[in-house]
């Protein structure tokens, strides 16, 4: 069997932030596994810009933020191997992967870092009656059939959910030629960011429908038409709302589920809430040495913060590769509240955190002038005013080392919303 | 007084803007949380443009696309003559970011170049 200090799996955004920041942290023996042929990720495919103002203070495309991270791991002749699979991980830590060269091979890690993305949920989990004619795609396939294989898989379309992918491809398939009829989104919100609705929808004049969804697919081979229906506030169709579009294309954008078959074998208990890990401050799973960052973790809107958080991981990762950890370092639970759905990291230690430490959490609903308020214990810490908040974007809040000095007896840390 | 309703589209943020113009000039923008705001709010009620992200064929390389962009936005009503002009278009592999895969796209002046290596 081999032996590396840290296994990262998967070249992503998130393992590709993880893998430098290890490096740079001391950490020699890295190996980062990728089951597609390239480094990148989901960011290969898309093609759009505005990825990395945040971290490159420019508007970049996909594919230019991915290289920009890849390069990072070159310059550090940082191990990578392509084309394969990460089969297995166990709970002592040992990898079972597989490629066409090598066959299957074990590889003990000292410390793992989980960074496999997220995959999108399948349209089995949407539950729409009728036949299974083709032309039917998740809304990320179409992404890839069209910007890496270019192949247009329709010209009259209706796209299901109003996710981000769904946006673009909107866009996308307009640009292309097609004839984007309606976005129907079953929710009274998009789960989209607002720049995307505004460049993807209302530039090319294509009606967003709220508190819509798809009752109908006509068509035996291919689909032919497709009818939509108001929904009531129980998300029951509304009888006599019915809408039927002819077309030759569903396109499927229902949100994404963090991909976590592998954590789940590794014993790594995961958040009914979020899909993906339960983490403490230093972004460690309940298994030892078992740490996850990305959209494994949680889907995030933005690319930046994977590859902010990727770090931290990474810089975690190798603290507990040279030091070990402190086990009776006392763990606070975060507890979410009034609309803040989830918080990353679940537990923080006050002992073992840098001055800073950034939670990461998301709302359930569409906030206007509201407060998000800290509290350790019952005493209010901090009240920051967010003119709007939505459940398509993170939200974050900062907590201070010193400030939990001074509660030593803390038992635990309060996020939530306020209204005005 | 006018008053238009905007979402800056200048980063993720989608901050809510409100313009107020008088005889078609701008006298105020509010609701933006940093410069780029004000500015993209001035753009988009006298001049709109946009950044336009494509694909074009490649022979030869590990993919048969590559993705490419306009280097700088180019004006909103030019957008489909964009990704008209990029469908005749053949490139030979390699292709390298940064490489010009059109030049002077449409009229606009503004180079389309590729995001990828291929
Ligand atoms: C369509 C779309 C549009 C987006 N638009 C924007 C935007 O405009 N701006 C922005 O900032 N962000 C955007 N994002 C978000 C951003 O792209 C993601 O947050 C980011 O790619 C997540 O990085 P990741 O490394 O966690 O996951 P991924 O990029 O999904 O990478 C995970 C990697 O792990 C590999 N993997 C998984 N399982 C295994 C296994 N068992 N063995 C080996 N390898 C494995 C996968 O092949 C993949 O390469 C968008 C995302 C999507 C999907
Ligand atoms: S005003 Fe600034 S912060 Fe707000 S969306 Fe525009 S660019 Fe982003």
């Amino acid at each position: 069997m081999k032996n590396y200090d840290l296994v990262i799996v998967g070249g992503g955004p998130a393992g590709l932030a993880a893998a430098v920041s290890a490096r740079d942290n001391g950490i020699e023996s890295i190996l980062i596994i990728e089951r597609d042929k390239e480094l990148g990720g989901i960011l290969n495919q898309c093609i759009h810009n505005g990825f990395g103002l945040h971290t490159f203070k420019e508007e970049l495309t996909g594919p230019e933020y991915a290289s920009r991270f890849a390069k990072q791991v070159f310059e550090r002749n940082i191990e990578y191997k392509l084309n394969t699979m990460v089969m297995d991980i166990s709970g002592d830590k040992v990898v079972t992967a597989m490629n066409r060269e090598d066959g299957m091979f074990e590889i003990q890690a000292k410390a793992i870092i989980l960074a496999m993305g997220c995959r999108e949920r399948s349209r089995g989990a949407l539950n729409i009656p009728g036949y299974r004619p083709a032309g039917i795609y998740s809304a990320g396939t179409a992404q890839r059939l069209v910007n890496m294989e270019g192949y247009m898989p329709g010209k009259k379309v209706v796209i299901l959910g109003s996710g981000d992918i769904g946006l673009i491809m909107a866009r996308r398939m307009t640009l292309e030629g097609a004839k984007v009829q309606v976005v129907a989104e079953l929710m009274p919100y998009s789960g989209g960011l607002k720049r995307n609705i505004v460049q993807c929808l209302d530039d090319f004049g294509i009606p967003l429908k709220l508190s819509h969804t798809v009752i109908d697919i006509e068509g035996k081979e291919r689909v032919e038409a497709v009818t939509i229906a108001e929904v009531g506030p129980d998300r029951k169709p509304i009888p006599g709302s019915e809408i039927r579009y002819e077309c030759d294309t569903l396109l499927l954008s229902c949100g994404l589920l963090p991909e976590n078959e592998l954590s789940r074998s590794a014993g790594v208990e995961l958040s009914p809430i979020t899909s993906g890990p339960i983490v403490n401050d230093s972004l460690e799973t309940n298994v030892d040495g078992v740490f996850a960052c990305g959209n494994v973790l949680h889907v995030h809107d933005l690319v930046d913060y994977v590859s902010q958080e990727a770090a931290v991981a990474g810089k975690n990762a190798a603290k507990y590769i040279k030091e070990g950890k402190d086990s009776s370092a006392k763990a606070v639970e975060i507890f979410p509240e009034g609309g803040v759905r989830y918080t990353v990291p679940k537990y923080v230690r006050p002992t073992e955190i840098e001055d800073k430490l950034t939670v990461r959490f998301r709302v359930g609903a569409v906030y206007k002038n509201c407060y998000i308020a800290t509290y350790y214990d019952d005493t209010l810490i901090n009240k920051r005013k967010r003119p709007v908040m939505a459940p398509g974007e993170m939200e974050q809040v900062i907590l201070d080392k010193s400030k939990l000095a001074e509660f030593p007896d803390l038992n635990k840390i309060t996020i939530r919303i306020e209204e005005a | 007084m006018e008053t238009k309703d905007l979402t800056c589209i200048g980063c993720p943020l989608g901050c809510s803007l409100v313009v107020t113009m008088e005889n078609n000039e701008v006298t105020s923008v509010t609701g933006n949380t940093c410069p780029r705001g004000d500015a993209y709010a001035r753009k988009e009620v006298t001049n709109p443009t946009r950044i336009v992200t494509s694909t074009v064929r490649v022979n030869g390389g590990s993919l048969p696309m590559v993705s490419c962009k306009t280097k700088e936005d180019i004006p909103k009503g030019k957008i489909f003559e964009v990704t008209e002009a990029l469908k005749s278009i053949t490139l030979e592999a390699p292709v390298h970011i940064g490489d010009v895969v059109l030049s002077n796209v449409a009229g606009t002046g503004v180079d389309v170049i590729a995001t990828k290596n291929v």
